[in-house]
């Protein structure tokens, strides 16, 4: 890769001005990427073997951060809570979105309309979504209360104050945020799929919804995956959809894992056990989307 | 499907597919019809009806609170420092990050060389970490550079983890592009900048659009580096609003959080509703290619 290789009768200033301008110019990006993700992990991971507290040490100690961390009943308590929201989450929004996708494929009026409707929550910051269901959740002034000016007097609906229920509303407003995102990807998918095979199903006199679960879906495999990539992404760092709709409380009861990192590494001076508790993160993230996207590669690699 | 006469259960059917339907798009609706009718009402008002009940008197008192004299903390001043501070950190963050994806991408698909298939591996692994694996990192590096300036720590971040998907957007689109065209213009003379310029650039205006906007919404509506990154009187509109609606002191004032928050939403609703086909777009591209 030198510049003689270009060195042949039309060598010239701009010649070598092509060979070495991209790379300059790509330069700036190859040293953020570099510096911002490979060499920040390294130091985070540096960090959680340390003893730092509120500032950074950097005499190896073993691995003490991590004995603290597992030994720690909040961070489990925030990976329960991960999993249950995670888990809920992503079956919710997949099951709605796959539905939604399928009857606004069935030739619907409005369906741009009915589609825009649908994603608009998406354009939202997470913080802007969990006041919204905060107040909607309000148990003085909420969904309780219009209840009971209902007439139905007897209904109480506290999930939000109710350390066994709040998760669940953190489920509820990430589902409202994220579902018709779900449907956008299903409907893309649905409209891929291609129309000769069902047409020949429904010669064979297959009815419309065998069709569905027995070519159309399962042909929806490679949506599936990206779709639970993603939502299981978004589960893993969500952090300000819970700072808005319940500050991790009360007590603990819906705190997360990001919301530990966040407390521990920059409120409350424990730099190594927010070290610690990000490398965890970052475990967890891999350990969900390693094993797909590889899967994935090599079909496409087959394919 | 409907090519033969309907039957009465088709019929019901078809009823059925709608009225779902329409279920489904008054449950996305609701919580914003809640918010506007909220922010319109007095707290009497509030306390009296109900989530549903429409203001009685469209009150603009909560929507100026918000903007001009809403307290987050010790500080009365409302949103509008806050909604500044985000739009003059966002735009050149949008700007910046976006035509550097776009020399990015054009690299990595016209002007490839040896290991850069490989960076940009490199860079898409980036787009499936969480941030809060470089964090603790990223605040040691922007206390030592001595970069006091909120908004600016915050362009500064927002680029660096802005450009895996600017790059990505432009890289994907690029190499849909035929080489010829660049070697072609190549023959003749034309350089780096040249071809990018005359060449590429006139056709990219989607994939410039999907960059923006995917851009625009992730920044303006980040709140982890923004609480992170940014302090007092310089942070962002998303910070602010979380602070306003968890303030413990005084009167809960429920009318003015919803006008504050919408007032955090519209910038990125806007955006949805000019370019919202853009949107969806760079929605499954930058997640789905990722």
């Amino acid at each position: 890769m030198t510049a003689s290789r270009q060195g042949a009768p039309g060598f010239s200033i701009s010649r070598l001005a092509d060979v070495i301008l991209p790379k300059l110019v790509l330069a700036p990006t190859v040293l953020a990427c570099l510096v911002g993700f490979y060499v920040f992990i390294g130091w985070t991971a540096w960090l959680s073997f340390t003893e730092s507290r509120l500032l950074p040490r950097y005499e190896w100690a073993g691995f003490v951060q991590y004995v603290e961390l597992f030994g720690n009943e909040r961070w489990w308590g925030a990976m329960q809570n991960l999993g249950i929201f995670g888990g809920l989450f992503i079956l919710v929004s997949m099951a709605l979105g796959l539905l939604m996708a399928v009857l606004l494929d069935q030739k619907i009026r409005f369906e741009g309309a009915i589609r825009t409707l649908y994603l608009y929550p998406m354009a939202l910051s997470f913080i802007v979504t969990g006041t919204a269901w905060k107040w909607i959740l309000n148990p003085g002034l909420g969904l309780e209360k219009m209840a009971h000016d209902w007439g139905f007097t007897g209904v109480t609906f506290d999930w939000i104050i109710n350390p066994d229920f709040a998760i669940y509303t953190v489920v509820i407003a990430g589902v409202w945020q994220s579902s018709g995102f779900v449907m956008a990807l299903f409907l893309a998918g649905l409209r891929g799929v291609d129309d000769s095979i069902i047409k020949a199903a429904q010669m064979d006199g297959a009815s419309l919804p065998t069709i569905y679960t027995r070519i159309i879906i399962p042909s929806l495999r490679p949506v599936f995956l990206s779709a639970f990539m993603i939502l299981a992404h978004i589960a893993v760092k969500s952090f300000d959809l819970v700072m808005a709709l319940t500050g991790g409380g009360p007590g603990f009861a819906t705190d997360l894992p990001s919301i530990f990192m966040y407390q521990h590494g920059f409120t409350r001076g424990q730099l190594g056990l927010g070290a610690a508790s990000a490398m965890m993160m970052l475990f967890t993230a891999c350990a969900v989307v390693m094993p797909l996207l590889y899967s994935e590669l090599r079909r496409e690699r087959r394919g | 499907m409907a090519d033969y006469p309907q039957s009465l259960q088709a019929k019901l059917i078809r009823f059925g597919i709608y009225a779902v339907l329409v279920l489904m798009a008054l449950w996305y609706l609701a919580p914003l019809y809640v918010m506007l009718s909220t922010s319109f009402k007095t707290l009497d008002e509030i306390r009296a009806g109900n989530l549903l009940s429409l203001p009685g008197t469209f009150s603009l008192d909560a929507w100026s609170a918000a903007w001009s004299s809403a307290c987050t903390g010790v500080e009365c001043g409302g949103m509008k420092r806050y909604f500044a501070n985000s739009l003059t950190m966002m735009i050149p963050a949008v700007l910046i990050s976006t035509l550097v994806g776009a020399f990015n991408g054009y690299i990595l698909s016209m002007w490839r060389f040896k290991g850069s298939d490989m960076f940009f591996m490199a860079l898409l692994i980036g787009t499936f970490l969480p941030f809060q694996v470089v964090i603790l990192p990223m605040a040691q590096v922007l206390g030592w550079l001595e970069l006091e300036n909120s908004t600016g720590r915050l362009v500064l971040v927002h680029v660096i983890y802005g450009l895996q998907f600017t790059t990505l957007f432009f890289r994907n689109y690029y190499v849909t592009v035929p080489g010829e065209l660049v070697k072609a213009a190549r023959i003749d003379g034309a350089g780096f900048f040249r071809i990018f310029f005359k060449i590429l650039l006139p056709i990219s205006v989607p994939t410039i659009m999907v960059c923006l906007i995917w851009q625009t919404t992730q920044i303006w509506n980040d709140y982890l580096f923004g609480v992170v990154f940014s302090s007092g009187e310089g942070q962002p509109m998303t910070v602010a609003l979380n602070n306003l609606v968890n303030t413990s002191t005084g009167v809960k004032q429920y009318n003015v959080d919803m006008a504050a928050a919408i007032i955090a939403a519209l910038p990125t609703l806007l955006v949805y509703m000019v370019g919202g086909k853009y949107f969806v777009r760079g929605l499954t591209a930058g997640a789905v290619k990722g």
